[in-house]
C-alpha cells in the first residue's frame, strides 16, 4: 500500500537515486523562463515518451497519479478563459503538468530504499553538529512502519462506530485515532528504552 | 530522548492517516481532507519544536516518494505542484500553533488550541500556501488567494476541532500534552 514505485525494473530504475533527483531540480529551474508554448509542448511530448518506454502499467499509473492536478487546473485554466488569459492559462498548464509528471517519474522508478539513501546523505552534515542521524532513519522506518498500522485502526474504529450508529463516520475517528497514536507512542518508547535505547551503539 | 522520537514519529504518521481518511464534503460542495488538523493536533499536542519535527518528519517522508499527501499524492509531485506552499508549510504551521499554544500555558487548553491552530494551521499556512500558489501560477497574492478562499471554512471548523480534541486529550492523557508539561 505504502509504495508508488513501479514493481517492475526499467532503464529508469538502475540510474542512481541522487541523479535522479538532482535532474528534477535543474529542470525546474531550467523551465522557469520558458514562455514558449512550442518549447512547453515539447517537453510535455518527452515527458509523455519516457512514460511510454516504461510500458502500459506505467503509464495508467501516471495518469492516475495526475488526476489531483487536472482538476486544480481545469479551475485555473476556466478563470483564465474567463479573464481573457488563455495563452497564458495554457502555458502555466503546460508547465505544471511537465514539472509533476516529471516529479511522478522519479518517484515511480526510484526505491524507497534508494530514496531514503540520498536523504541520509544530505543528512550526514548534521552530525557535526551533534544531531545522531541515526535516531532521524529510526524515525523513518518508525513512521514506514507504524502509518498502515494507524489507517487499519482507524477504519476498525470506522467499523464499529458503523456497526452502532446509522450516521455518517466523518471526524468522530479522528479522538480516538489521536488515542491511539499516543498509547502507541508510549509503548514504544518503553520498548525502545528497555533495549537500550536510541543513543547506544549495540 | 525515545519518548521525544515515538511521539514524533507516531505524530507523523497520524498526520498521514488523517489525509488518508475519506474527504468530507462542505455545504457548498468543497471537499475537505483532515490532513492540516494533524498538522494542528501535533502543534497543539506536542508543542513548537516537537510538532515542527512530526510535520517535517510527515514531509520528508512523503518527498522521499510515500504517498501520504491528501488523495494518495507523494511529495514530490507537491513540490512542483502549485500546492507548494501549504505542503512545505506544514512544518511551520505546526510549530507556530505549539508556539502559541506554548506561550498561554494559563489560558483555557480549549481555546488556546483553537485560537494556535486559526493562528498557525489557517493563517500562517494560508500565507505559505498563497505565495507557493501565486508563485507557481505567476498570479499576484491576492489573485492567488481567490482561487483556495473557498477552503477556508473548512480549515476554520479544523481549528475548532483541534481544540476540542487537544482539551480531550489533556484530560484522558495529560502527560502526552508536551506542550503543557
Amino acid at each position: 500500500m505504502l509504495s508508488l514505485t513501479l514493481p517492475v525494473i526499467s532503464w529508469a530504475h538502475r540510474i542512481p537515486a541522487w541523479i535522479k533527483l538532482a535532474f528534477l531540480v535543474v529542470i525546474s529551474f531550467a523551465m522557469f523562463p520558458v514562455r514558449d508554448i512550442t518549447i512547453l509542448l515539447s517537453i510535455v511530448g518527452i515527458v509523455s515518451s519516457l512514460y511510454l518506454t516504461l510500458g502500459a502499467m506505467a503509464c495508467a499509473q501516471g495518469l492516475k497519479m495526475l488526476k489531483p492536478l487536472a482538476w486544480m487546473m481545469a479551475i485555473l485554466l476556466i478563470y483564465h478563459v474567463l479573464t481573457g488569459q488563455t495563452g497564458e492559462g495554457v502555458r502555466i498548464t503546460l508547465k505544471m503538468f511537465a514539472l509533476v509528471g516529471l516529479a511522478n517519474f522519479v518517484t515511480m522508478t526510484t526505491r524507497l530504499d534508494d530514496m531514503i539513501g540520498v536523504v541520509m546523505v544530505l543528512l550526514s552534515p548534521l552530525k557535526m553538529l551533534g544531531i545522531n542521524t541515526r535516531s532521524i532513519a529510526l524515525a523513518f522506518a518508525m513512521v514506514i512502519r507504524f502509518t498502515p498500522v494507524l489507517f487499519q485502526k482507524s477504519s476498525d474504529i470506522a467499523m464499529s462506530w458503523r456497526a452502532r450508529s446509522p450516521k455518517r463516520v466523518g471526524w468522530r475517528v479522528v479522538l480516538p485515532l489521536c488515542f491511539v497514536a499516543i498509547d502507541d507512542a508510549e509503548h514504544i518508547s518503553e520498548a525502545l528504552r528497555a533495549r537500550g535505547g536510541v543513543t547506544s551503539h549495540h | 530522548m525515545e519518548r521525544n522520537l515515538t511521539f514524533i514519529a507516531l505524530f507523523a504518521a497520524l498526520i498521514a492517516v488523517l489525509g488518508l481518511l475519506p474527504k468530507l464534503t462542505l455545504g457548498f460542495g468543497v471537499p475537505i481532507t483532515a490532513q492540516s488538523l494533524g498538522v494542528m493536533l501535533a502543534g497543539t499536542v506536542l508543542g513548537a519544536k516537537r510538532g515542527f519535527l512530526a510535520a517535517l518528519l510527515f514531509v520528508g517522508l512523503a518527498i522521499v516518494g510515500l504517498p501520504i499527501l491528501a488523495g494518495g499524492r507523494n511529495g514530490l509531485e507537491a513540490i512542483q505542484s502549485p500546492s507548494v506552499g501549504f505542503f512545505l508549510g506544514f512544518p511551520i504551521a505546526a510549530f507556530v500553533t505549539g508556539l502559541v499554544v506554548e506561550r498561554a500555558k494559563d489560558m483555557n487548553i480549549m481555546i488556546v488550541g483553537v485560537i494556535g491552530s486559526i493562528i498557525g494551521g489557517v493563517v500562517v499556512l494560508y500565507i505559505l500556501g498563497v505565495l507557493g500558489l501565486a508563485w507557481k501560477l505567476e498570479k499576484t497574492f491576492a489573485e492567488a488567494l481567490l482561487l483556495v478562499t473557498a477552503f477556508i471554512p473548512g480549515d476554520a471548523v479544523k481549528a475548532l476541532l483541534a481544540g476540542i480534541a487537544t482539551q480531550a486529550i489533556y484530560k484522558a492523557r495529560p502527560n502526552a500534552v508536551m506542550s503543557r508539561t
